[in-house]
């Protein structure tokens, strides 16, 4: 029987890819991106520059052998359900509890967090992992119409600001004290957080995948390979 | 010590418009016409909801001219979820579309299921913050309207119909002339582009990339999960589902299962556990039994 399976967002004629595609060895961290919904491809495409072997997970039992996990941009309310629906939170949060590393983008942080709230700062209930310290406001920078690309100074990443675009993007509204803040933006109702790690848990309101800049990603990876080295001492 | 960024925050570029339709990805956008059904929507796991005042096989039935929906009902519908809310203007009704930004919804969808408002000129969707997605029935419309500044591309189908039959027409002459394209020399990618009445630049950025450098969903009759799946299989970047959902006997379930089955497309087993059970889908017509004047298809060029 011919299935044809693809990352949506992919060419549609074989073998076209401009991008040069570097193969990583196979001691590359594998890290697995999150695919039930979302801009899944354009992170798999950036772990692959960061050096990563990445590759895309629909199920619980593709969790086994990864280094790493990146839920990508889309949206919560969908990931999260379809996560809920075919028993993915619970694994997920027990290789969290292993110490495996995740990296969060947008609706990955809202993911991620504790708790969520609404745009007008209402609870949302919608399933989450609930495995970092934060609280999340959900559309927080506005609609579309509010959505921008700019420059993000993150500490602990050398070589100056990131560009990034935010869209219908979240922030954090507040972090517990085993949450190190590593990027605010000033907004008309003060600094928020945008981006945030907790021990091996990262997590950002805004998507570095779309704008072609890996440093965020290749620190994720080498988060995944230290983890990877320290799961298997020589 | 953390940075903190002072933003020369740049809206409304090409890369923002586009990256909403990036996150859309994978997912089903499904028609509502009231806040109820754009809840049971949400619920059902839709990525975003097109807000209009009659879903596609009721502006058939009902006939008249189709214009942009009530801005109050629209306000509703946004006010009632979380997820991103289209809504539709019609073709060269650049009015409307102004009306919408200034609403504040995600998206604007330049329509051909609306009564078309200039019978020659598309909006020019350059000149919004709010990005625009456009429908297609073959390469050369598709690249037209990303020409004028789409920054998201739906094959039409014929909506309202549920029949895939359109949808699947204009998926494979999509991305057929995307492979052919990829086979052609740079010399005759100029021929090419007069034959399709494209931006030679856009065509040779499609021959060299083997893709719409925009996201490319499907729209028009489809009412099945396995219709979903189809159009995946066939190069859908993700579904929008009009009049399928309610318009059948169990809205709820069938948004669900459709879902599902646009996540898990190659998933054979998934697809016949969502599909079991269903109720009635929408009656749907059979789209090739229509008069040419009736066919939503040949409306935009």
């Amino acid at each position: 029987m011919h299935t044809v399976e693809r990352v949506p967002g992919e060419e549609l004629a074989p073998g076209t890819v401009t991008a040069e595609r570097r193969e990583p060895g196979p001691d590359a961290p594998l890290i697995g991106v999150l695919a039930l919904q979302g801009d899944v491809l354009e992170h798999l495409r950036m772990l692959a520059e960061a050096g990563a072997r990445a590759v895309p997970v629909k199920r619980a039992a593709e969790l086994a052998g990864l280094d790493g996990l990146v839920i990508p941009g889309g949206e919560s309310t969908t990931i999260g359900r379809l996560a809920d629906l075919y028993g993915l939170l619970d694994p997920i949060r027990a290789r969290i509890g292993d110490g495996l590393p995740v990296f969060g983008t947008c609706a990955g942080a809202i993911l991620l967090a504790s708790s969520a709230l609404s745009a007008d700062g209402t609870p949302s209930a919608q399933p989450l992992l609930g495995v970092m310290d934060t609280v999340v406001r959900r559309n927080a920078f506005g609609r579309q119409v509010d959505s921008a690309e700019l420059d993000v100074g993150v500490e602990g990443l050398e070589g100056g600001p990131v560009r990034v675009a935010f869209i219908r993007a979240p922030w954090i509204e507040s972090a517990g004290p085993g949450v190190e803040v590593l990027a605010t933006v000033a907004t008309p109702a003060g600094d928020k957080i945008v981006v945030a790690r907790q021990g091996r848990l990262l997590a950002s309101a805004f998507h570095p995948e779309l704008t072609g800049d890996a440093r965020l990603h290749r620190l994720f990876v080498d988060l995944a390979r230290r983890s990877r080295q320290d799961r298997e001492p020589n | 010590m953390t940075e903190t960024s002072t933003p020369q925050a740049q809206r409304g570029t090409d890369r923002v418009k586009r990256g909403l339709a990036d996150m859309l990805k994978g997912g089903v956008i499904m028609d509502v016409v009231d806040a109820e059904q754009a809840k049971i929507a949400e619920a059902s796991g839709a990525v975003a909801v097109m807000a209009l005042e009659r879903v596609p096989a009721d502006i058939r039935r009902d006939g008249g001219v189709a214009r942009m929906s009530d801005p109050g009902m629209i306000e509703r519908i946004m006010g009632a979820v979380s997820i991103p809310v289209m809504a539709k203007a019609r073709i060269g009704h650049f009015v409307e579309a102004q009306v919408l930004q200034a609403l504040g919804v995600d998206y604007v969808d330049e329509s051909e299921v609306l009564t078309p408002a200039d019978e020659a000129h598309h909006i020019d969707k350059h000149a919004f913050t709010v990005p625009f997605v456009c429908g297609a029935t073959n390469l050369g419309e598709a690249l037209r309207r990303l020409g004028e500044g789409a920054a998201m591309i739906r094959s039409k189908g014929e909506a309202g119909t549920g029949d895939v039959v359109q949808a699947t027409r204009h998926m494979r002459a999509i991305v057929g002339a995307i492979r052919r394209l990829t086979t052609l020399d740079e010399t005759e990618l100029y021929a090419e582009a007069k034959e399709l009445r494209a931006p030679v630049d856009l065509v040779r950025e499609v021959a060299a990339t083997g893709k719409l450098p925009v996201v490319l969903f499907t729209a028009g009759g489809i009412a099945t999960p396995a219709d979903a799946a189809l159009m995946m299989q066939l190069g859908a970047d993700g579904v929008f589902v009009g009049s399928g959902i309610f318009k059948s006997g169990d809205p709820e379930r069938r948004a669900r299962a459709i879902v599902e089955a646009t996540t898990y497309f190659t998933d054979a087993d998934v697809i016949a556990r969502v599909s079991r059970n269903l109720g009635e889908p929408m009656v749907g017509i059979s789209g090739d039994s229509l008069a040419t004047g009736d066919r939503l298809e040949h409306r935009g060029w």
